[in-house]
């Protein structure tokens, strides 16, 4: 039989092209054009060449910015890929309580970002918040406004409350499509429960936690609104993260090239992760 | 004319003012993007005429396709341009030429 090969099917992709030029392509351009130059506003241009980026990667603050958002983005990581895939391995599989606890993972994940940001800078308040309050009850001289390391623990503890549900539901996606067999070959075996998790369950869950892993990394690297909402970037910059850091030399200085020469960097960082855990991935299918 | 054209050509001026504000647009800026869209197009006349895209495994025993190939060629130049000018200088000409080095061997090898 003669296959049809009918090119007029290409026009069904034009719509997400159109979009995809006004949304990303166009955008992008513009941040090039401005990158190499310099305005005082009115829309006037000057040519300034590379300047911006030999001024960006000299720059003590855009490597403290990126510092802090590399302790930021790997410590989530450390903590909630692990934490997820123990709460996905202690969730039922069977049972009305499946319903219950997947709901209840799911609500963090339906919370707008803002609110998210909101709920925590209340609940972190040292005088009324709950979580607060309760530790400076406790004799903890918690304050987050003032204390770097106390922004530090409730940023970090805000993004894995929610966050790690995201991880959990990837992990246990994973768990139940493993058949019965394998647990049925590994029991008859006298296998442990560890030799089970590492021979089984994790392999198994290899694909899933790869995308999660991308997923939380390529997020937590471009993370605006809830630590922007929470602490601001403080106290002092201790918190602030690339993307603040960003926002704060693009909209609060008005500096429209080095603004465009970092959002550029920036990019090329996630681009070139993302890049390397798609072949990754790619790779093992292969396999 | 042709030699104004000529002047004009190799003049950084020409190739560096503004050409109105929106999107802030410079002869330069557009030759970059020019150069990227071309790179794509040339790709797909390529493909037509020869095909042989489908991914293979390189030295990186990682599986690549043609396209997977010039993502990495304008990828990695884009990291030799960037630690060239942390490292060393504004001027990129020696690290265009390790670029292309760069692209030469991610096409043959990768």
């Amino acid at each position: 039989m003669n296959k049809t090969v009918n090119q007029k099917a290409w026009f069904f992709v034009l719509p997400v092209l159109i979009l995809v030029a006004f949304n990303a392509l166009i955008p992008l351009m513009t941040v090039v054009n401005y990158s190499v130059q310099e305005t005082f506003g009115n829309n006037a241009f000057f040519w300034s060449g590379l300047t911006w980026f030999q001024e960006i990667l000299t720059s003590d603050r855009f490597h403290a910015s990126l510092g802090r958002q590399l302790f930021f983005t790997f410590t989530i990581l450390a903590i909630e890929v692990p934490l997820g895939v123990m709460i996905a391995l202690a969730m039922p599989r069977k049972g009305i309580w499946v319903s219950v606890c997947l709901v209840l993972m799911a609500m963090p994940l339906l919370i707008p970002w803002n609110v998210v940001g909101a709920m925590w800078n209340i609940f972190g308040l040292p005088e009324i918040g709950l979580l607060g309050k309760t530790l400076n009850t406790l004799g903890f001289d918690y304050n987050y406004t003032r204390q770097p390391g106390d922004a530090w623990f409730t940023l970090i503890l805000m993004d894995v409350w929610h966050w790690t549900s995201l991880v959990v539901l990837l992990a246990y996606a994973g768990l139940v499509s493993i058949p019965d067999d394998y647990y049925q070959a590994a029991k008859i075996d006298g296998a442990s429960s560890w030799a089970v998790f590492r021979y089984i369950q994790l392999p198994k869950m290899k694909r899933v936690l790869t995308i999660a892993i991308l997923l939380r990394f390529m997020d937590s690297f471009n993370i605006y609104t809830e630590p922007s909402v929470l602490t601001g970037g403080g106290p002092g910059n201790s918190t602030t993260l690339l993307s603040i850091d960003l926002v704060k030399i693009a909209l609060g200085q008005f500096d429209l090239g080095p603004a465009a020469a970092m959002s550029l960097i920036y990019f090329l960082v996630i681009l070139l992760t993302s890049w390397v855990f798609y072949a990754v991935m790619t790779r093992d299918e292969e396999d | 004319m042709m030699l104004m054209f000529q002047s004009a050509l190799f003049s950084v001026d020409w190739w560096t003012e503004p050409l109105g504000s929106w999107m802030a647009w410079t002869r330069a800026t557009a030759a970059f993007f020019i150069f990227i869209f071309a790179c794509i197009a040339a790709m797909g006349i390529w493909e037509y005429k020869v095909p042989g895209g489908n991914p293979r495994r390189g030295v990186f025993a990682l599986d690549t396709t043609r396209g997977d190939r010039l993502f990495l060629s304008l990828l990695g130049s884009a990291f030799i341009f960037i630690a060239w000018i942390f490292f060393v200088s504004t001027t990129l000409w020696w690290p265009l030429l390790i670029c292309i080095l760069w692209a030469v061997f991610v096409f043959r090898k990768v």
